[in-house]
């Protein structure tokens, strides 16, 4: 393996860009915060915490589908993540950083008891309210906040431990023995992030974060939804980092097999986000109760209509239509260029998960959304490519290498 | 019906089985299939086979069933036989998407396993020659067409020095004919098995 790029020099330019788009993020992020966020008037407070909650949850969501896929597919044992694994590694150590970010806002918002944006916060509404008293054992400010650090804490910790145990794969060759031994190992901590995986992602956090914005409304395919979004994101993300560590000529053991499955993911997760999207809201028109359907009126007959096709349109039929032929899969522009769409349409659905529920007469989309965004994108590649520098590319003695590098789909 | 002369190679290890392939075809000759016991990953490519049509032939029927049902669904609902089901418009789409997207997949399901039976002529009734019975239990079985050029001597040669641990010439039915397998032989009927 002497002609393996194991170390990864991050470019001038990649540094660049992400100050500038660190810099416009964090001039917006002051200026919002200003002139909005501290303002006396509630509307302009909403929007502003409403628009850094949507963009930090879904960033830290995003993140964290890529030790999620790690973890998933050590849990099953597959070797074809190996010859990229360490682009997911890197991925997901922003969590401690999105999630701290998220704490801080999501401790904001409840600790100055901001009801304008969850209206369980507002003690006097939910003693007259038999709904909110009724839900008031979980949405109350001491489970949110105790529930909310408990999951980043463990979502960084768990994440660490398995970054830390793949680093023993690049200090000397294993024997069986060893390798057999580091498996179980690696096995048994992946495992122990998935449960803890499924007891936030796929379950409570979705409910507490962004579901309790609509206090009395519920649904139960919210926390498979935003599952959904996140991770199809999650896999976008993977598959843009990829696509760029192989244009600057590293990752040569991943090729367009290894594409080709990671498109797969992106195609099927798209599929299946759709599949989610369709069964929450068929049931809800088809039964048309008033307190369900007050989650879709503003959203399909409202000012939120084009936002709620558009996402429809980007995260279902532009996936279907344009990943389905095996050839798009396996060409890396095509692939990089649905990741963005992919990425930027998740990103447009957690809009509209918030924001179409904070301010339900016109949409918000504007600069301050958008600046927001890059400073979040800013960081996610300075980041990225400081972890990705920071240990080597491949992990070179990992016992399932081998099988990945022969990966053929 | 046409018989047709074979040369059948065996060989019992992939490692060994893929450079014979190499070998066999750089060597100029025609090979009619390899028979595995398993499906064996890079062996189509290795036989320099074209990729299989079978998707687009299952987008098409499937496509097929998309518009069947929102064209059948659709007339019933507001043409033929409207009705008001609580209150909800005629054309009322989301309640459809279920219906179509099941025809979509029996459609494409149906038809994608009746092609596929149609390609590899599988059947009740249809019955083909097996080249080498162990071909569906441990033996990788190489079937190789000869012309009347082929010197069989030279290729039978030529297989066991690539590695076959078995090799005869076979004349037999190129094609299926009507039949069934029920009174052939089983595999290890007419054989001492050392064990």
């Amino acid at each position: 393996m002497a002609s393996i790029k194991e170390q990864f020099e991050i470019p001038g330019n990649l540094k660049t860009w992400s100050y500038a788009l660190i810099g416009i993020g964090t001039a917006a992020l002051l200026y919002g915060m200003f002139t909005k966020g501290f303002s006396a008037d509630e509307h302009e407070q909403v929007h502003f915490w409403g628009t850094l909650m949507y963009n930090t949850i879904f960033w830290t969501l995003v993140t964290n589908a890529a030790m999620f896929f790690i973890c998933f597919n050590t849990m099953a044992q597959a070797a074809w993540i190996q010859s990229f694994r360490r682009i997911a590694e890197a991925i997901s150590t922003l969590v401690p950083i999105f999630g701290g970010i998220t704490l801080l806002v999501l401790f904001y918002v409840v600790l100055s008891h901001n009801h304008h944006i969850y209206h369980w916060l507002d003690a006097e509404a939910v003693a007259k309210d038999p709904i909110l008293k009724g839900k008031a054992g979980f949405l109350n400010p001491s489970f949110f906040i105790i529930w909310t650090s408990l999951t980043i804490i463990l979502w960084s910790y768990f994440g660490y431990r398995m970054r830390q145990i793949s680093l023993e794969a690049d200090i000397a060759p294993m024997d069986h023995e060893t390798a057999h031994k580091f498996n179980i190992r690696s096995m048994t901590r992946s495992g122990f992030f998935l449960v803890w995986f499924g007891l936030t992602v796929a379950s409570t956090v979705p409910w507490l974060w962004l579901m309790s914005l609509d206090a009395h409304w519920y649904s139960t395919m919210y926390s498979w939804y935003t599952f959904a979004s996140s991770f199809v994101a999650g896999m976008a993300l993977i598959a843009l980092w990829l696509v760029y560590m192989k244009n600057k000529g590293y990752m040569e053991l991943s090729n367009s097999e290894h594409l080709h499955d990671v498109g797969k993911f992106m195609f099927a997760f798209s599929i299946f986000w759709t599949y989610l999207w369709f069964s929450q809201y068929m049931l809800i028109w088809y039964a048309n109760i008033p307190e369900e359907v007050v989650y879709f009126k503003h959203r399909v007959q409202g000012a939120y209509k084009p936002i709620f096709f558009l996402n429809l349109f980007i995260n279902f039929l532009c996936p279907l239509i344009i990943l389905m032929k095996r050839s798009a899969k396996r060409n890396f522009t095509l692939v990089a260029f649905m990741a963005v769409l992919i990425l930027f349409g998740h990103w447009i659905d957690f809009y509209q998960m918030v924001m179409g529920s904070l301010m339900k007469e016109h949409i918000s989309l504007g600069l301050l959304d958008f600046g927001i965004l890059s400073f979040f994108v800013g960081v996610m590649i300075l980041m990225v490519a400081r972890s990705l520098a920071s240990k080597p590319l491949i992990p070179k003695y990992h016992p399932f290498l081998k099988e990945s590098i022969i990966h053929q789909v | 019906m046409a018989q047709k002369k074979f040369v059948v190679g065996c060989f019992d290890e992939e490692k060994v089985l893929f450079p014979a392939v190499k070998q066999v075809r750089t060597a100029g000759y025609k090979i009619k299939d390899v028979y595995t016991p398993f499906a064996v990953h890079g062996l189509d490519h290795a036989l320099g086979m074209r990729e299989t049509s079978l998707h687009t032939a299952g987008f098409i029927y499937g496509i097929t069933g998309t518009a069947t049902a929102v064209s059948a669904i659709s007339w019933i609902f507001t043409k033929d036989w409207p009705l008001n089901i609580g209150g909800k418009p005629h054309f009322a789409l989301p309640a459809w998407v279920p219906i179509i997207f099941e025809l979509t997949v029996l459609f494409a399901a149906v038809g994608m396993v009746m092609t596929f039976c149609w390609l590899c002529q599988l059947a009740p009734g249809v019955k083909k020659h097996h080249f080498h019975k162990r071909a569906t239990d441990d033996l990788f079985v190489m079937v190789i067409e000869c012309t009347d050029k082929t010197n069989t001597d030279d290729l039978l040669a030529f297989l066991k020095s690539n590695g076959a641990i078995e090799t005869d010439v076979q004349v037999a039915e190129e094609e299926w004919w009507f039949g069934t397998y029920d009174k052939e032989d089983n595999l290890y009927n007419n054989k001492q098995v050392a064990l």
